[in-house]
């Protein structure tokens, strides 16, 4: 039962989300993007990342918060998903962390409804509480936009 | 197929005695070579026998297809793939006498024989998938063929020989049955014979392939035997020297290549008996085979070059070949050395005249004996590679490339332009001038290198065009219809991967067309049409994509059934289906969930086509526009680029971000400086539009559309005039910096649903830019609505007064009134100067376009007064209007609007020159009668110049 698991982790509004480590191809500083017009608000831009053109997602607006402040950058974490390599813009960049099964939980029901919908489960953590993303949803943009 | 399959002797397994089992894997490559081949052929076969059918008594047709179908019947049998055989078999039994001409080629064979090839395709596609051949069962169709094989069954007597003799003349006579051969296979192959080897002309292409076959298999063979010699027990490589050989000799038979059949024939008896271990390999029997060998590389030189075999005698080789069948023949030749093989002597008596006549060059120009005796000397080996360079012409100048290393490559080319547009960039800043050549060195060369390899993956559309014949056939058959097919502009070439794309749309295309174009020959003549529906298949480059086109005569699309059906599906609400015009509703079928199939026939309208058709085509960036006249035919266009990886486009900025529009969608820029602005943009109902060269452009900015905020203020308006469906239409935009050659990158799963953009590409700076989607564009704008009419100045016909849309130019004549004229009537609109006004007799006119145009004041005409205008204003709007290449102006006192409006008449005409009265925005309007009105002041006017012209003459 309590298989170890590895969550790249990082910040959005103080709270601590984690990606599945094998989903995360890297990770890397605030880069200039291309703005995209009559894109979704979540989707910050475009990015050049060596040739390969990727759609960066500003997490934030993705869950329902506030935009970030002006003045701090955001940084990369540049995702897997069955529908290309997308990146998600977080706030800080947390460590890798190797969590056991049996401090998971479902997310409780009380969560904003956009956290929740994006949100897999959580892990109880001393201190603190990781929230695994579900990096498919979040990456999901459009479709979403549609439904909601 | 790759080339290293001809390398690896591959292992044919002999025991496979061909019950349809599964094969073992070291015939795999064997197999897989052989499907490969065969798909190849069976799509060659589906045309040959419609054009067969059309032309009945044209034996190179059923030549080729009697090759095809034995080439396909030989390899199973060797492979084991005993049902295939005997399907091909049956088949090629019928072929046979059907060339011979003992039989006729009527639609019941033709079908029987496209039955088999169909037999014949789904064997192969189980053979593909599951390594067997399936466990249909073909002798229904076995039976049908084996019937057809007499005439009518019953009555095959009389007519039979009649029919030979007058088929004899343009068959060349059988041959004489001097050489009986001992196999089955080889038995059916008996061809008749020119009794000269000069090839047919007509032969030339099938010659070729065989050409490069053969070097290809020689090559192959010269190892083999060498190999062999070291292991003279490898049944696996006598096997496929074996087979080898019987290709060889089986495409010789047929061309009517005698003496290289003969000692292809005597080779493989002999490599027949080795194999089946009635005889060992030794010394002289592999000096005989590799003499044979050279003797067919030599006669296949000949026929590359004179297109004969040579005079070389072979009979001695054969005579020998035929001692070393026996082991006491081969002892008897064992004495002699190799050499004494006389086959090599005959062949170098030959090469010694080769060798003379080079000399006699060579002395020419040697400037000394001693090299020409060197020279003849030698010359029997230089001669040699000579001939081998020679002969390898046709081999070398093709060879097969994987798909996927032709992808990689143009991957890397795209990677390439990138580096390239970047170091362009650089180049300027940089003072050092060898840097500044080497990069313009650099960019020369990716260039042609990115030439280069687009042009490797470009096919021509006939590659896919082939296949129609048959598709109409079936399909005209099995609707009862006569169809023909024309196909225009075969060799057309686009990109690989367009090709596989819109394989399915074409087709699904023509069965439409088909089903639902052309109409039943009964409706036809009755139509007064000729029975028989063409279909003209056309393909042509223009602007940089290519344009095919699907045209049929068929009875064209009603709109407005098109509409009710619309509406029953609910594929459109009534309010819509009231607004749009026919063109709109035409282009209706290709909305999801329709069809207009009355019936739902096994061939279409399941309702799923044209919108899939559309999607399809969309997906690889192109378009397709159906026009359709009732009663005479439908016209589908489609249009797609030549390539999709590589576009030149022109980058433009807006709000600060650069963006790329394809040139394909460009048609001009224009620049409009400080008070140009405010004078030629002008409003019309909050919508503005441009006068260009007097056309009106309507206008979009590009910052609303992607609802940015301008950064730039300046006083110069930047207009690119683009077209998107056949419509133009002006888009502002703040900055524009260049064309450039863009890699088209797709756009994330995130970004796709903006019609704005097409996909993105890196800039030489390593920034991004968003490709405009011109279309998207301006269908968001609605700048392309079913009304903007394409062009103002082609005047169309006119459409009197019809209860649909119409844009109508108002205008005014006195203080507060109005008049209106459809937009489509008037070619351009112009002011002249009341100074430029001429006389011409009692006629006022002005010069215009280097042509003399008469003036007509229309307020004055319609009154019945005289022709004189007696308004002061300096400046006088005047409508042109033109017809059989005349023009005249018609003066108005304003030009008020434009506006789209639904036209009915309200009221009936009261005065001449008024058609009748309209209200257009609340307002009673007059609608004119441009003709009248013309005709009364200029009666000379709407009659043809032609007409006036013959008049004059007389």
């Amino acid at each position: 039962m309590t298989e170890q698991k590895q969550f790249c982790t990082f910040y959005i509004n103080k709270h601590m989300f984690g990606v599945k480590v094998e989903q995360v191809q890297e990770v890397f500083r605030y880069q200039e993007m291309t703005t995209v017009p009559l894109a979704p608000p979540e989707v910050r831009g475009l990015i050049n990342l060596r040739g390969q053109i990727i759609t960066a997602i500003d997490l934030r607006l993705r869950l329902g918060m506030e935009p970030g402040p002006e003045d701090k950058l955001p940084m990369n974490v540049v995702v897997r998903t069955k529908d290309g390599v997308v990146s998600l813009l977080v706030d800080e960049i947390g460590d890798v962390l190797e969590v056991a099964d049996d401090v998971y939980e479902r997310p409780p029901e009380t969560i904003p409804q956009e956290v929740r919908n994006l949100v897999l489960g959580v892990y109880k953590l001393e201190g603190k509480l990781l929230l695994i993303l579900d990096s498919e949803k979040a990456v999901n943009v459009s479709t979403d936009t549609i439904a909601t | 197929m790759n080339d290293s399959n001809k390398e690896e002797p591959v292992a044919p397994d002999l025991d496979q005695e061909g019950d349809g089992s599964d094969q073992d894997d070291g015939m795999g490559e064997i197999v897989n070579e052989f499907l490969v081949e065969s798909y190849e052929n069976l799509d060659q076969l589906d045309q040959d026998l419609v054009d067969l059918e059309q032309n009945p008594g044209d034996t190179n047709i059923l030549s080729s297809i009697f090759r095809t179908i034995h080439t396909i019947k030989g390899t199973c049998g060797f492979i084991g793939f005993s049902k295939l055989e005997s399907v091909a078999h049956i088949g090629e039994n019928l072929l046979g006498k059907l060339r011979d001409g003992e039989l006729k080629l009527d639609p019941a064979r033709t079908s029987a024989l496209l039955a088999m090839l169909d037999a014949i395709r789904q064997i192969l596609s189980c053979i593909e998938n599951d390594n067997n051949e399936g466990s249909v069962d073909y002798s229904g169709l076995v039976e049908t063929l084996t019937r057809l094989q007499t005439d009518d069954g019953e009555s095959e007597a009389p007519p039979a020989p009649v029919k030979a003799e007058v088929k004899e003349e343009a068959t060349p006579a059988p041959a004489p049955e001097a050489e009986k051969v001992e196999e089955p296979v080889v038995a059916t192959e008996e061809e008749p014979i020119t009794p000269s080897a000069e090839i047919d002309e007509d032969m030339e292409p099938i010659v070729n392939e065989f050409l490069v076959e053969s070097y290809e298999n020689l090559d192959r063979l010269d190892k083999d035997l060498i190999e062999l010699e070291q292991e003279p027990g490898n049944t696996e490589i006598l096997s496929s020297i074996f087979r080898t050989i019987h290709t060889i000799k089986g495409t010789c038979g047929f061309i009517g290549l005698h003496k290289l059949e003969r000692v292809a024939h005597v080779g493989e008896n002999l490599l027949g008996k080795l194999r089946d271990g009635e005889l060992s390999l030794n010394p002289p029997r592999t000096s005989a085979l590799l003499a044979m060998v050279d003797a067919i590389r030599y006669m296949l030189g000949c026929i590359e070059k004179d297109r004969n075999e040579g005079e070389v005698d072979y009979s001695q080789l054969v005579d020998n070949l035929g001692k070393l069948l026996t082991d006491e023949g081969c002892a008897e030749l064992e004495g002699s050395p190799p050499e004494s093989v006389p086959e090599p002597a005959e062949e170098k008596k030959e090469e010694k005249k080769f060798v003379a006549a080079e000399d006699k060059k060579d002395r020419r120009t040697a400037p000394n004996k001693e090299e020409a005796e060197h020279v003849a000397k030698h010359g029997d080996k230089r001669a040699t590679d000579d001939r081998r360079k020679e002969g390898r012409g046709v081999a070398d100048s093709s060879i097969r490339v994987d798909v996927d290393i032709l992808d990689r490559l143009m991957n890397l080319v795209g990677e390439l332009v990138l580096a390239r547009n970047q170091i362009l960039q650089y180049a300027p800043a940089k003072s050092d001038s060898s840097f500044i050549a080497t990069s313009q060195h650099l960019n020369l060369v990716t260039t042609e290198l990115q030439e280069g390899v687009m042009k490797t993956r470009m096919q021509p559309i006939g590659n896919i065009w082939s296949k129609f014949p048959r598709v109409v056939r079936d399909l005209s058959m099995a609707v009862g219809k006569k169809i023909r097919l024309e196909m225009e502009g075969k060799d057309t070439e686009l990109d690989k991967t367009l090709i596989e794309a819109i394989k399915d749309p074409l087709t699904h295309i023509v069965r439409n067309s088909c089903d639902h174009g052309i109409e039943t020959p009964e409706k036809r003549l009755a139509n007064g049409k000729d029975e028989e529906g063409v279909l003209l298949l056309r393909a042509f480059h223009e602007g940089g994509q290519v344009n095919i086109e699907i045209i049929d005569d068929g009875g064209g699309i009603d709109p407005e059934k098109i509409k009710s059906i619309a509406l029953s599906k609910s594929v459109i609400t009534q309010e819509q289906a009231d607004r749009m015009g026919d063109r709109e509703l035409v282009n209706l079928i290709f909305a999801a969930g329709f069809s207009t199939a009355e019936k739902v026939t096994n061939v279409s309208g399941r309702g799923v086509g044209m919108d899939v058709v559309r999607t399809n085509i969309e997906k690889i960036g192109g378009s397709v526009d159906i026009q359709s006249a009732p009663g005479k035919g439908t016209t589908l266009r489609v249009k797609i680029p030549l390539t999709l990886a590589i576009i030149p486009a022109l980058i433009i900025t807006t709000a600060e971000e650069r963006y790329a529009i394809p040139q394909v969608n460009l048609l001009e820029l224009v620049r409009l400086d400080g008070d140009q602005v405010k004078k030629s943009i002008e409003l019309i109902q909050g919508a503005p539009v441009y006068r260009l060269r007097g056309n009106l452009l309507p206008l979009i900015s590009l910052n609303d559309e992607l609802k940015v905020a301008k950064k730039e203020e300046s006083d110069a308006v930047n207009i690119v005039v683009l077209h998107a469906d056949d419509r133009q239409f002006g888009m502002v935009v703040e900055g524009i910096s260049d064309t450039e050659e863009i890699v088209v990158k797709p756009l994330s799963k995130q970004l796709k649903g903006i019609p704005a953009f097409s996909g993105a590409t890196i800039m030489g700076d390593g920034k991004l830019a968003l490709i405009l989607d011109v279309m998207g564009l301006a269908q968001k704008a609605q700048v392309i609505s079913e009304h903007q009419e394409k062009s103002i100045s082609k005047g169309s016909e006119s459409q009197g007064v019809a209860n649909d849309r119409e844009t109508l130019l108002i205008f005014g004549l006195e203080a507060d009134d109005r008049m209106a004229i459809p937009l489509s009537e008037v070619a351009r609109l112009e002011e002249f100067k009341r100074s430029d006004v001429e006389q011409s007799g009692d006629q006022d006119v002005v010069q215009y376009r280097g042509e003399i145009m008469p003036l007509v004041y229309l307020k004055n005409a319609l009154n019945g007064g005289s022709s004189k205008e007696e308004s002061e204003k300096e400046l006088m709007q005047a409508v042109v209007f033109t017809r059989n290449g005349r023009s005249v102006g018609l003066v108005v006192e304003r030009i008020i609007d434009i506006v789209e409006e639904t036209i009915s008449v309200k009221r009936g005409a009261n005065r001449p020159g008024v058609l009748g009265t309209i209200v257009v925005q609340d307002r009673v309007t007059d609608l004119l009668d441009i003709e009248n009105v013309v005709q009364s002041a200029d009666p000379s006017f709407l009659i043809d110049t032609t007409s006036v012209a013959l008049v004059e003459e007389a």
